[in-house]
């Protein structure tokens, strides 16, 4: 599904990821784990097609297609959802608005038409129930005044709107106290399908006990030094990131 | 032509305008005419093209109320027709609430002169505005609106003021509104332009808020390349008055809003609220100047500009605290973005405080479209457009909730969307100012 090839990246002229190789299948998750600095969230960013960082080389395919040739809104049309650490606050647009342009852009996409306004709430509402997000969230700001919880159970709730072939969770922990990560991590697993895959970002530990991973990569100043089983992180939560910078 | 020739003009033609209009209007033009004759001539650059003034009063031939239809949903007004600066009574008039009275002013100034008189031009400043002055020299006419004591006028009161013609035309009315204690109106003025020439209005609306009364103003400008617009609003506020004011451009070319509210008794409250959007090389000039001169007055200011292309704003926004004003609050704020590097913005947040317990602030800001927002939009697949547009519509979004016609309220919503599309912002069934001519 998504091949990553000697992917370098800079920002503000700083190469911070320096040849990452990764390949992920469909129905896999992998995490990937390190310590602060070490290009995680560059790596999200690039993947999304963010436009502070600069592709200095490599090349990154998904399901077929040149990734980096796609401006960022083709990405998510193609089938890429990226859970952002820090979701971004819009006063003024509502819930509704936002995500009805986004369903109906992706639908357009398809070539199929427009929902009409009862489906796509119909959609909202059985969506909404994934993530356990409340009834008022429809006619709230995007993010706005949102606690640290109800941001990420509402990236969660985009993702189940806009069923994502690969998601990235980046970070999707932080933040959250052990209820809400529950909830968030059960909401990622009832999306889980033999036909899509996913890639948690996390510091630790903790998230992978409710998102299991398949393969546990180790980024460290910008290069994957290490790649395993899901006992990878419980050795990492053992020792420390220390044990790899020697 | 400049300044002298209209005056040469108003000498000439001063027995015509003055048998065709009223007494109340005519005893404003002798202090009009002696204030331009001493001002000076270049102070009023919009008056230089030659543009014919309607002394004779001719009509025109079509019924305005059959040929141009505001199209607001469900709004349910009252609606009169200015077009030019002549009055058309509405021959479908819906009955008025008891003792109310809409009419034209020149009517008003005739039959009901007691309701026109202490009024009349009281608050205008014909020495200090050569705008001002022009209209006290030349205004033959405008819309007069009457509310009694207590009344309460549910509907709102709809004007159109539309600019119609074949030749370069000048249209100067005057508008009186005046309210008195504990009654209720709304009026919403639309201001709208049709067809290839150069129109100028100069257009001065007065408005009396008595006590306890409830007044709302709303301005809508919807006009056409070749038009300047110059519209002075005067509000004078009594004691426990409330007045909401927005002010909204979505289409002009050239525009000078100039509003004056005196908030002249105690616990009176203001609301003024404006929104502007500008592209190619329109330009919007919003100058108000708010005046606390009583003690637990309130005034609240915002106004919002989206600019792109060329396109100038202006906004100069006075506020003063007056030394009897103790214990008044006022907040004033002015925020813009411009989309394109080439737009420009001016801004004077103003706040003078002569009394010392009071609560006042003022700020503005000059911006571009919060690009984390826009990345993360992109990130979930919406085009660019349609982010950059669902983006500038929440920019306006809190100026857009302080418009208390919820009629008016939804169709200023899509028109906005329209016109942050750049599509048609004219009226659905529109005769005259759309494409559907």
């Amino acid at each position: 599904m998504l091949k990553i090839e000697n992917l370098h990246a800079s920002v503000g002229g700083k190469e911070i990821l320096r040849g990452i190789n990764l390949e992920i299948k469909a129905g896999e998750v992998h995490a990937i784990m390190g310590p602060n600095g070490s290009g995680k969230s560059t790596l999200s960013a690039v993947l999304a097609g963010h436009p502070a960082y600069t592709v200095t080389e490599g090349s990154v395919t998904f399901c077929g297609k040149d990734l980096l040739a796609m401006p960022p809104e083709v990405r998510s049309r193609e089938g890429l959802f990226l859970s952002f650490q820090y979701p971004v606050e819009i006063p003024g647009v509502s819930m509704v608005n936002f995500m009805r342009a986004a369903v109906n852009e992706h639908r357009k996409h398809k070539n199929l038409p427009p929902l009409s306004a009862t489906d796509f709430l119909k959609l909202m509402r059985e969506k909404k129930e994934v993530v356990e997000l409340d009834n008022r969230l429809a006619n709230r700001s995007v993010n706005e005044g949102f606690s640290g919880g109800e941001k990420k159970r509402n990236e969660i709730f985009q993702m189940a709107m806009l069923e994502p072939k690969l998601s990235i969770l980046d970070e999707t922990d932080s933040g959250l106290d052990i209820d809400a990560l529950r909830i968030v991590a059960s909401g990622v697993n009832k999306l889980k399908s033999p036909d899509t895959a996913s890639i948690v970002i996390t510091h630790y530990q903790r998230l992978l006990d409710y998102i299991v991973p398949d393969v546990v990569h180790i980024l460290y100043k910008g290069q994957i030094v290490k790649t395993a089983g899901k006992e990878l992180a419980l050795l990492l939560e053992e020792k420390g990131y220390d044990w790899i910078k020697d | 032509m400049i300044l002298q020739e209209y005056i040469k003009l108003f000498n000439e033609f001063r027995s015509v305008i003055e048998s065709n209009s009223s007494e109340a209007l005519n005893a404003l033009r002798e202090s009009g005419l002696q204030a331009l004759e001493g001002a000076d001539g270049k102070a009023l650059k919009e008056y230089e093209t030659d543009f014919g003034l309607n002394f004779q009063r001719y009509t025109i031939q079509n019924d305005p109320y059959k040929l141009f239809t505001c199209d607001i949903p469900n709004i349910g007004a009252y609606l009169y027709y200015i077009v030019n600066d002549t009055f058309y009574a509405n021959p479908q008039q819906q009955p008025l609430p008891a003792g109310v009275i809409i009419c034209s002013l020149k009517e008003a100034a005739q039959n009901h002169s007691e309701l026109v008189k202490p009024y009349l031009g009281r608050q205008m400043h014909i020495n200090d505005n050569p705008n001002e002055a022009l209209n006290a020299m030349l205004a033959q006419d405008g819309l007069f609106v009457y509310v009694p004591k207590n009344v309460q006028v549910e509907k709102p009161i709809q004007l159109v003021n539309l600019m119609y013609g074949n030749v370069d035309i000048m249209a100067v009315a005057h508008n009186l509104i005046v309210l008195e204690e504990g009654a209720k109106a709304q009026v919403l003025v639309c201001d709208h332009s049709s067809g290839k020439v150069k129109y100028l209005a100069n257009r001065v609306t007065e408005v009396f808020v008595g006590k306890n009364a409830v007044y709302d103003h709303y301005k809508v400008e919807n006009t056409t390349e070749g038009m300047t617009n110059v519209c002075s609003l005067l509000i004078d506020q009594q004691e426990g008055s409330e007045v909401v004011s927005n002010i909204i451009t979505l289409n002009n070319c050239q525009t000078l809003n100039t509003i004056k509210a005196g908030l002249n008794a105690p616990h009176a409250s203001l609301s003024l609220c404006g929104m502007c959007f500008l592209d190619k090389t329109q330009h919007v000039s919003n100058d108000t100047e708010i005046l606390h001169h009583k003690p637990d007055t309130n005034s609240f200011e915002s106004f919002k500009y989206i600019l792109d292309d060329e396109s100038k704003g202006n906004f100069y926004g006075m506020i003063k605290v007056l030394p009897d004003a103790q214990k008044s609050v006022a907040m004033q704020t002015n925020k813009n973005i411009c989309i394109s590097n080439d737009a420009q913005m001016r801004t004077m947040p103003q706040l003078e405080i002569y009394a010392d317990d009071v609560k006042c602030n003022h700020g503005a800001t000059v911006g571009q479209l919060d690009d984390t927002a826009l990345f993360y939009m992109l990130s979930r697949g919406i085009s660019k457009d349609e982010a950059k547009m669902l983006l500038m519509s929440a920019f306006v979004y809190d100026v857009l909730e302080k418009v208390r016609i919820p009629a008016l309220k939804d169709r200023l919503k899509l028109l906005i969307e329209r016109r942050l599309r750049k599509e048609n912002t004219s009226c659905d069934s529109c005769m005259i100012c759309g494409s559907k001519k």
